[in-house]
């Protein structure tokens, strides 16, 4: 029965399935580590000299006062009883406390300031770099592994920048520091002392990795247990349609159940730490009272020595845990930084020549000449095309799914380079030009309308960051946006979202009008969107057409029937060739491709 | 301690960790206050009283003390553990079965985001304050306790000289900690704004490369990037401020000990040995207050979190299933409404108004009406997503509220909208609604929805990974699976919800008369925009703001002069004309 009972957890388990990354550490690697540490290299003249002084006061104010308490305060001053020493001390230590607390509010400071601008940097470059990487690089990926490389990844080397390098270095003065003195106090019981050294550095490192590879566990478990969550919320319509509201608890008690065991494996290897590193502890302060006393007794060491070897005991394992600690942020952060090196170094696919044309206002004449196109090598997108569309013309792409349509419309904006052959505006080889002066006079319309989160305005302002309310409000005018806008509740200040229902799928179309005509480009590229919304809208955006296409090349994508039609000239493609050519009237003559098209459209129409 | 009680279910039955936990506890924090005592013992008595002899012993108990110290911390600090994920083991699976079953009027208000925050976030929260700040509260009590009496035990007037700058120690503290969460919550709602930011950016980086907008999108990035570098700088400028505050007045009692405390021993009114242990003694009393402030904050906010995660645990869900409900393997699919209402809240205007129709089995039902006419509606209540305000909805004769809600949905084969699939194989989605289907049946449930031959060329079939990790479907490609889902059950009652949008008119085509087969001899409610989808319905219904304003078949309604024919003149007049001037 057991048995039987885990055959179906386990197929429980299998129910969905879900990513996680799973190397969260690398090798150290130095150059690697240059390559990142150099964008400290701004701030080598102010913050970072400045941190480091503070830090450096601070670690030889901590390091001089145990013993100017143990040895003069307790030897010299107390057992002396030398009232006028004891009063100089105190006010020395009281002093140097002074001294300590303005270095430490400095060094917090300086040392926050100093890891978050270059964090800022970081964050900011690699942004700047992806948002001019090609289309390709964002076909291949999903919105969610760039996200994650951009913030989460980012943000795993602000502890490395803001604490990490910095105590590296108080630590290890530290460590060198008590080394010494201490050996300078007495030298036999240092030595003595030492033997927990080793057992400190073991614990703290490969005790504490072992410990945080269990607790990365947990946290694959943990975000397999929320990914699903996540899914289970934003699919629940789904699941109680199907009734598998059972069937989905079942899997989720199983990963749960994951998640439980992981976490109690951590959890106790987690719980052993503390007590091996006061063990550690104190078996050194054992060796300190037993020795130690035994060195009093020879008269060999004073009480204040020993004192101050119990005070530096103490700050044996704070260094040395933290060293540790960096060590495995230091990994932590190669894998951070590999992957974030590795978006940096993606070169955009559509690089501009070295020395670039600025176009001038274009007319809009496209030419292609013997284009042809591959995504990648199995897949040829056009086979040697060449078209001409002429200034101020509509122009209508017809064809199936795959028939090259939309790369066509890709290669005009420059998102890929043609293979071989060339495409020309104004007799101009776009390779030769600017990116930017010939972005900026097309527009594309795409079929997905996308909404970013802000108001109505800020959504169609988009198209042109320039524009006035006035002149926003015109654009929606003339595509008959505003229509629906004034109806929403506070109009065109309404607060929208990607996901939002506040608008439908026509009113979303409207809107990336409205976004096209501000922008007011020589070139208008529309991908006419299938999706089916009801009649009515579909008419005011036939109307808001008319208004967008005039006195401009434009190039659809078409489904509809009306735009086909109205078009100065249609290309049909099939399998990246150019079929026919013309206007509707001499296409549906010629009785070809086209006229088969129109017509199976129709019968289709009737027939249901 | 409302919240506290009420999720008391939650922890109780696992109160015995939490015991052992705390007599550990208790026993730990006695032997730190040791360690101090013998370090005085060994000064005063041995090093000063001679008593060498005692050496062996201190040090090896001490060892011995220190283990067994080892060996409390260990049983402590996991039963604390455990009494913590044990407790959220059994929360997280009560409210994923409570979010499972809440209707979707509660989904409607609810925020994917907000809910995944209450799950996260609120339930580490609850956890965290469970394993650990109940315990740092007991043992702030315990440690200042035991160490105070040891200090008094040594000197009452250098305890009081020593502990002098307490007060002003707490009061920093809690000004700290009073500044420093609205900070920290600065800097969590500054990242999230800087998240939303980039996430839209890259979901719609086609819009921005299309517009050439992305220096504007630099622009405004940076400024999310400066504003998270700001908040978090301000809030280290914070810990700049307090921080070494607190550290020097701990250090003025250090100062003051030594200047009293060693006046006293010149005096010989103390040991020298004393005094050492006095200054080990003032840093276990530093420490837990500074520690105070987060304590109290833990508190609270694990109060918050278990009020929100009640919120859910306590949500109603007013789709009941009666005692002794009916369950039917199979059902007729025979559906009738009479007079139906609905609400969707007391102050919206009514969704649908008296509606009245009949289906009869395997009869062919089209709704069409603009977005928001009803038409969804409709088809939800028959799957009892919402109840009705007013009026029935029968099923074979039989009070939808009547049915055991499995098997009334489990024979409506439903095909939303919105196409959402999930993180698995194209197989198991098919099979989502049935997982013990064939794989014959999930075969040829693809093959009627035209999804058969695309899933073939895929890379891996039927075992191709869709969701985050997987293949990037397109929109029709994901609808025709979702129709096969819906296929997959073999459902008495079949509803399309606009389920060919997104597909091409070809495609769409295809579906349908691949559809024709499978609505035989199921009852089938269809929504669409396009008249081809709906004209060979037996009855269509015309939907206006929730009122059934026109119904009939295609050629009844065509000659109606109603918004049906509005409708198909729209759709059609325009291929006449194009077709009639060339073909004629």
């Amino acid at each position: 029965m057991k048995n039987r009972e885990q055959k179906v957890n386990s197929n429980a388990l299998k129910r969905f399935q879900y990513s996680t990354e799973q190397v969260i550490e690398k090798p150290f690697n130095w150059k690697q580590m240059l390559r990142l540490f150099s964008y400290m290299k701004p701030y080598r003249k102010n913050l970072l000299p400045l941190s480091i002084i503070m830090v450096i006061i601070n670690t030889a104010i901590r390091l001089i006062i145990p013993i100017l308490i143990g040895v003069y305060t307790l030897d010299r001053a107390v057992v002396n009883k030398d009232t006028g020493l004891l009063t100089t001390l105190v006010l020395i230590i009281a002093g140097l406390y002074i001294v300590s607390y303005g270095a430490n509010f400095f060094r917090i400071k300086w040392m926050n300031q100093l890891g978050q601008s270059v964090i800022y940097d970081l964050r900011k470059h690699l942004f700047t770099h992806v948002q001019n990487l090609s289309h390709r690089f964002f076909d291949q990926r999903s919105a969610g592994s760039i996200l994650v490389r951009i913030m989460n990844d980012i943000n795993s080397l602000q502890e490395l920048f803001t604490n990490g390098v910095i105590n590296l270095l108080m630590d290890v003065i530290l460590l060198v520091g008590v080394c010494i003195i201490l050996f300078s106090l007495s030298p036999e019981l240092t030595l003595a002392i030492m033997v927990i050294l080793p057992i400190m550095f073991f614990i703290s490192t490969s005790l504490r990795r072992n410990i945080r590879r269990s607790w990365q566990t947990v946290r694959l478990k943990q975000s397999k247990l929320n990914s699903h969550l996540n899914e289970s919320i934003q699919g629940i319509r789904v699941t109680q349609s199907f009734t598998q509201e059972r069937e989905n608890m079942a899997f989720f008690d199983g990963v749960n159940t994951e998640t439980f065991e992981s976490w109690r494996d951590a959890s106790k290897k987690n719980a052993m730490f503390r007590p091996l590193v006061e063990l550690t502890n104190a078996l050194g302060t054992a060796v300190l009272i037993w020795y130690g006393a035994h060195l009093i007794q020879g008269g060999n060491i004073s009480i204040g020595v020993f004192v101050s070897f119990a005070f530096y005991l103490g700050m044996f394992w704070e260094p040395i845990s933290r060293l540790g600690m960096v060590y495995n942020q230091l990994l932590m952060g190669m894998a951070s930084s590999e992957r974030i090196f590795e978006f940096l170094d993606e070169k955009p696919i559509v690089a501009e020549s070295s020395n670039p044309t600025e176009l001038a206002d274009i007319k809009g004449h496209i030419q292609f000449e013997d284009v042809v196109f591959s995504y990648d090598e199995k897949r040829t997108a056009l086979k040697g095309i060449s078209l001409e569309m002429k200034e101020g013309q509509t122009v209508a792409l017809v064809g199936h799914t795959g028939s090259g349509k939309t790369t066509i419309a890709n290669l005009i904006s420059r998102f890929y380079d043609p293979t071989s052959g060339t495409v020309k505006i104004d007799g101009i080889d776009l390779k030769d030009v600017s990116l930017k002066s010939l972005r900026h006079q097309i527009s594309v319309v795409l079929q997905d309308t996308f909404i970013f989160s802000g108001t109505i305005i800020e959504n169609i302002r988009f198209g042109n960051p320039a524009a006035t309310d006035e002149e926003v409000k015109k654009a929606a005018e003339a595509v008959g946006a505003n229509a629906f806008i004034e109806k929403l509740p506070k109009g065109y200040e309404t607060e929208v979202e990607e996901r939002g229902n506040i608008l439908s799928v026509g009113e979303r179309q409207l809107l990336s009008f409205a976004r096209a005509l501000l922008a007011n480009p020589r070139i208008l590229i529309l991908d006419e969107a299938t999706a089916s919304i009801d009649t009515e809208s579909e008419m005011k955006i036939q109307e808001a057409l008319k208004t967008l296409l005039q006195g401009r090349t434009a190039i659809i994508i078409a489904h509809r029937l009306s735009t086909i039609r109205e078009a100065d000239k249609i290309f049909v493609l099939d399998h990246g060739e150019i079929l026919e050519q013309g206007n509707h009237t001499q296409l549906m003559e010629l009785k070809g491709e086209y006229y088969h098209l129109i017509k199976a459209q129709f019968n289709m129409l009737n027939a249901g | 301690m409302e919240t506290f009680k009420k999720l008391k279910e939650f922890y109780w039955p696992f109160k015995n960790y939490f015991f052992w936990s705390m007599g550990f506890l208790l026993l730990i924090t006695g032997i730190t206050v040791i360690y101090p005592m013998i370090l005085q013992i060994t000064i005063d008595d041995v090093v000063i009283g001679g008593k060498y002899e005692l050496i062996p012993y201190l040090a090896l108990g001490f060892i011995g003390i220190m283990a067994v110290k080892g060996i409390g911390t260990f049983i402590h600090q996991y039963t604390g553990d455990l009494f913590g994920i044990t407790s959220v083991y059994k929360l997280r699976n009560s409210l994923y079965e409570k979010l499972q079953f809440l209707p979707f009027r509660y989904y409607d208000n609810a925020k994917t985001g907000d809910l995944m925050s209450r799950l996260t976030a609120d339930v580490e929260g609850f956890r965290f304050f469970l394993s650990f700040g109940f315990a740092e509260l007991v043992r702030f009590i315990l440690l200042i306790g035991i160490s105070v009496s040891v200090m008094f035990y040594y000197s009452i007037p250098l305890t009081i000289v020593t502990l002098i700058t307490l007060p002003f120690l707490a009061f920093v503290t809690f000004r700290f900690d009073k500044a420093v969460h609205p900070a920290f919550r600065g800097i969590r709602k500054s990242f999230g704004k800087l998240n939303t930011k980039v996430q839209e950016n890259i979901s719609g980086i086609n819009t921005v490369k299309s517009l050439s907008r992305e220096d504007f999108e630099i622009n405004k990035f940076n400024d999310s990037n400066g504003d998270y570098k700001d908040k978090y700088i301000f809030t280290s400028n914070i810990w700049a401020k307090y921080f070494p505050l607190m550290e020097f007045l701990g250090n003025v009692s250090v100062v003051l000990l030594l200047a009293y405390g060693g006046y006293l021993v010149i005096n010989g009114q103390l040991k020298p040995g004393e005094l050492v242990a006095f200054y080990s003694l003032v840093w276990y009393i530093m420490w837990p207050i500074m520690n105070l402030g987060f304590v109290v904050n833990l508190f609270s906010q694990s109060k918050a979190s278990g009020e929100r995660l009640l919120e859910i645990l306590e949500a109603e869900n007013e789709i009941k299933e009666k005692d002794g409900s009916v369950y039917l393997e199979r059902l007729q699919g025979d559906v009738e409404f009479k007079n139906v209402t609905l609400k969707y809240t007391e102050d919206d205007a009514e969704a649908l108004n008296e509606i009245s129709f009949k289906a009869h089995p395997g009869k062919v039902i089209g709704l069409l009406g603009s977005t928001g006419s009803g038409k969804t509606s409709i088809t939800q209540l028959m799957t009892r997503f919402y109840e009705p305000t007013e009026g029935d909805v029968l099923i074979d004769g039989i009070n939808v509220k009547e049915f055991s809600l499995r098997s009334l949905r489990s024979n409506i084969g439903f095909v939303l909208q919105e196409s959402f699939l999930f993180s698995s194989t194209i197989k198991a989605n098919i099979s989502y609604g049935r997982p013990e289907a064939t794989m014959e049946e999930i075969i040829e449930a693809a093959k009627k929805a035209q999804a058969h031959d695309f899933i073939m060329e895929l890379p891996d079939g039927y075992d191709t990974m869709l969701g985050e990790r997987g293949m990037g479907l397109s929109g029709g490609q994901k609808q025709r699976i979702a129709i096969a889902r819906a296929i997959c059950v073999n459902p008495s009652i079949l509803i399309l919800d606009d389920a060919t949008s997104a597909v091409d008119m070809e495609t769409e085509f295809k579906i349908q008369k691949a559809l024709m087969e499978v609505m035989k001899g199921r009852t089938t409610f269809i929504i669409a925009h396009r008249i081809s989808s709906l004209k060979h319905a037996d009855e269509i219904l015309v939907l206006e703001n929730g009122s059934i304003v026109e119904r009939g078949k295609h050629e009844q309604l065509l000659k109606n002069n109603g918004p049906y024919q509005r409708v198909y003149d729209i759709q059609y007049q325009d291929q006449k004309e194009i077709l009639h001037s060339h073909t004629g």
